[in-house]
């Protein structure tokens, strides 16, 4: 009896023991995945990018990690610099070991960092450039660039998305007939005018001017006067280094034309404040906003963020937030950390997130590895700031409220 | 039409390229400072203004009030932490020291500039103007605070000449920028001179600040561009001579407004420079230069 006891204990110290070997074992093997962060943390569309970054790794670490593995946000502030975030991508890279890379708002930036992913193997995603040319580059040298997504719609695919709010907004109900095109000159409006000048036509919209300008200009005045006089009915904008300038400019002048387009700076909770309310009435396209329940994340992902930072995330925010995710997505599918194989596993994204349907452009189309547009994947929406907050006004079957304009807007029709 | 417009925006633009210069141009005539961190304490009271009109909503006026305060606190701090320490400083040679105040006063400026894109990040801000809305003049449709501000420039320039030429204290400030050792002779102590025109500059400089804010809006990105075209003025009209800075700054004003309207917006501080590269060339002492 004393004996059989004896054996059963052992039996269960031993048990115990294997247990507590085992566990630690398990610990060993789950390295954290390593995600590095560079944005511009003091540009406020950028400040959202490590902030969203960081909330969805709390997430999914709140909920056991990915197969066990934590996940761990490392971030650098790249001062709106593209030296600045080469540097910071190769010592994330080489010191800290990280497996993705989540980088920048700006085109010039994310065009630079290309070929550092190509050259270190690493899997790279930004949430906020535009410029066509980070998806073209993986599609004329697949096997050197596919370590690079883009993660946000391409230039050409927002210049389609303020061509189809354009054409339900302005032209079917407004009757709108002509338009000036008012773009900032950097890299991701290039393609972007392109794209408007072939689309705004088609949808009944004539351009009777185009005005490129220095994103470094701080009178508009002569802009806007340029604008007025060839008498459009609507301007419409490629506007992000800029915005609280041309916007207050606009509304202290009294431009009587509205404004209508990309115009990034709006899309920031803090941009009525930035321009002391100047920005009433202006249009601007986004990927979400607060309180549009895009899909069902959108809302509860703003809302916390808002609780946690004070603020509503940028659209840089919502992007980088479903990046984390189905990163977090393609590392459980790959079974592994390899950038090979999660390259392979992030082309097959399908996922659910907060601005919509994130699936990728595949190999033979031109735009590779960008997010792909389209009803039932991501449409975007056209925003207005009404009464001090954005509300949307497209399409409809999210819009909250008609257009209104303020008093010294003058429609011509 | 369009020649009224020009003759308007470029009033209003000149007004405050002279304010801002002014300021700056005095300095250098009292003290031989050129201050390189002029652009950053202009921005500091234009992003002051904002924060306390808009953030804590202290109202229009007192936020204008609270900007120029900012500057002047600033100009004071340029003073006493850096520029005067160069100064008094036994182990600079005395004829490094204008070198050492530049590279001071520049790094001072840049420390300025990334705390207000630290706390504030590098997004432009507006000062809500003091009058709103718009009138017509020659049938023109001209804000009224741009109006407001070439008042404010002009009122502000002429308390200044008052000051300078009709006071004790401005008489003492100008025999100083005309001979220091001979003030020190007439038992007037030369530090409280610079006190006093550092005082001066910071209100002036605060007051352009806001006043930008206002009419254009401000971003730390505009600390360099600031500094610039106020030194550019400065050496065009001639390095301390009041006047010239105030010529100088119109014909920069005008000439960018010109080039603005009539050839592209994007080209608009082209011409200015070219005129100051050959300017130089011509008469290196600038338009009113003494040397």
């Amino acid at each position: 009896m004393k004996k059989r006891l004896s054996v059963a204990l052992r039996m269960a110290l031993g048990t115990a023991a294997a247990g507590v070997l085992m566990t630690s074992g398990a610990a060993l093997a789950a390295d954290p995945i390593r995600i590095g962060v560079i944005a511009e943390a003091q540009a406020i569309a950028g400040a959202s990018i490590p902030q969203a970054a960081q909330l969805a790794a709390d997430e999914i670490n709140a909920k056991g990690g990915v197969d066990g593995r934590k996940i761990e946000i490392v971030g650098y502030d790249n001062h709106s610099s593209s030296a600045d975030s080469v540097r910071a991508f190769q010592r994330a890279v080489n010191e800290d070991k990280v497996n993705v890379v989540i980088a920048s708002y700006i085109s010039e930036v994310v065009l630079a960092l290309e070929p550092w992913a190509s050259r270190l193997k690493t899997p790279f995603v930004t949430p906020g450039a535009a410029s066509n040319e980070i998806s073209k580059s993986v599609h004329a040298d697949y096997e050197k660039n596919k370590y690079t997504f883009h993660g946000y719609l391409t230039s050409a695919a927002l210049a389609l998305s303020v061509c189809d709010g354009a054409k339900d907004l302005l032209v079917d109900k407004m009757h709108m007939k002509t338009a000036v095109i008012m773009s900032e000159d950097a890299a991701w409006t290039k393609p972007l005018d392109v794209g408007y000048e072939e689309c705004l036509p088609k949808i009944g919209l004539k351009v009777l001017d185009h005005i490129r300008f220095s994103p470094d200009t701080t009178d508009f005045t002569p802009i806007f006067n340029k604008i007025e006089g060839a008498k459009p009915d609507v301007i419409i904008t490629g506007i992000s280094h800029v915005g609280v300038q041309p916007t207050v400019q606009w509304k202290n002048q009294q431009v009587p034309i509205p404004m209508f387009g990309i115009s990034s700076q709006a899309t920031n909770e803090t941009f009525g404040k930035d321009t002391n309310q100047a920005a009433e009435g202006v249009l601007y396209q986004g990927v979400s906003g607060p309180g549009v329940a895009v899909t069902p994340k959108s809302v509860p992902f703003a809302e916390n963020f808002k609780k946690k930072f004070g603020n509503y995330p940028s659209y840089a925010g919502y992007t980088a937030y479903d990046e984390v995710y189905y990163i977090a997505d393609a590392v459980k599918r790959a079974g592994s950390t390899d950038a090979d194989k999660l390259v392979a596993a992030l082309e097959t994204t399908d996922w659910e997130g907060t601005i919509g349907r994130v699936q990728f452009y595949g190999k033979d189309d031109p735009f590779t590895h960008s997010i792909k547009y389209g009803k039932g994947l991501i449409t975007g929406l056209m925003l207005q700031w009404q009464d001090g907050k954005q509300s949307a006004v497209w399409p409809k079957d999210i819009a909250k409220v008609d257009i209104k304009f303020p008093s010294f807007i003058k429609l011509s029709n | 039409m369009r020649a009224f417009q020009i003759l308007i925006d470029g009033f209003a633009i000149s007004a405050l390229y002279a304010l801002g210069a002014t300021g700056f141009t005095l300095i250098f005539g009292v003290s031989g400072v050129l201050n390189l961190s002029h652009g950053a304490i202009m921005v500091a009271a234009a992003v002051a203004a904002w924060a306390a009109a808009s953030v804590l909503n202290v109202g229009t006026y007192a936020g204008a009030l609270i900007g120029v305060g900012v500057a002047l606190l600033t100009a004071f701090a340029t003073y006493f932490a850096v520029v005067k320490p160069i100064q008094d400083s036994r182990r600079i040679p005395n004829e490094e020291k204008e070198i050492f105040v530049l590279t001071g006063t520049l790094l001072w400026g840049i420390m300025i500039q990334e705390l207000i894109a630290y706390f504030f990040t590098n997004n432009a801000k507006t000062v809500l103007p003091i009058v709103e809305g718009v009138v017509e003049i020659l049938g023109v449709r001209t804000p009224k605070n741009e109006i407001f501000t070439a008042i404010v420039c002009c009122l502000v320039i002429a308390l200044l000449w008052l000051l300078v030429n009709r006071t004790r204290t401005g008489k003492a400030v100008l025999a100083a920028s005309m001979n220091p050792r001979g003030v020190t002779l007439l038992g007037l102590e030369l530090t409280n001179i610079y006190i006093v025109v550092w005082g001066i500059y910071g209100i002036l400089a605060g007051i352009a600040g806001v006043l930008l804010g206002m009419f254009l809006g401000v971003s730390s990105y505009s600390v360099g561009p600031l500094t610039a075209s106020a030194f550019s003025i400065v050496v065009l009209g001639g390095l301390g001579s009041v006047s010239g800075s105030l010529i100088a700054a119109f014909v920069v004003g005008y000439l960018e407004t010109l080039t603005a309207y009539l050839v592209s917006p994007a080209y608009r501080t082209i011409p200015a420079l070219l005129l100051l590269v050959f300017v130089m060339y011509i008469r290196p002492q600038g338009l009113l230069g003494r040397r």
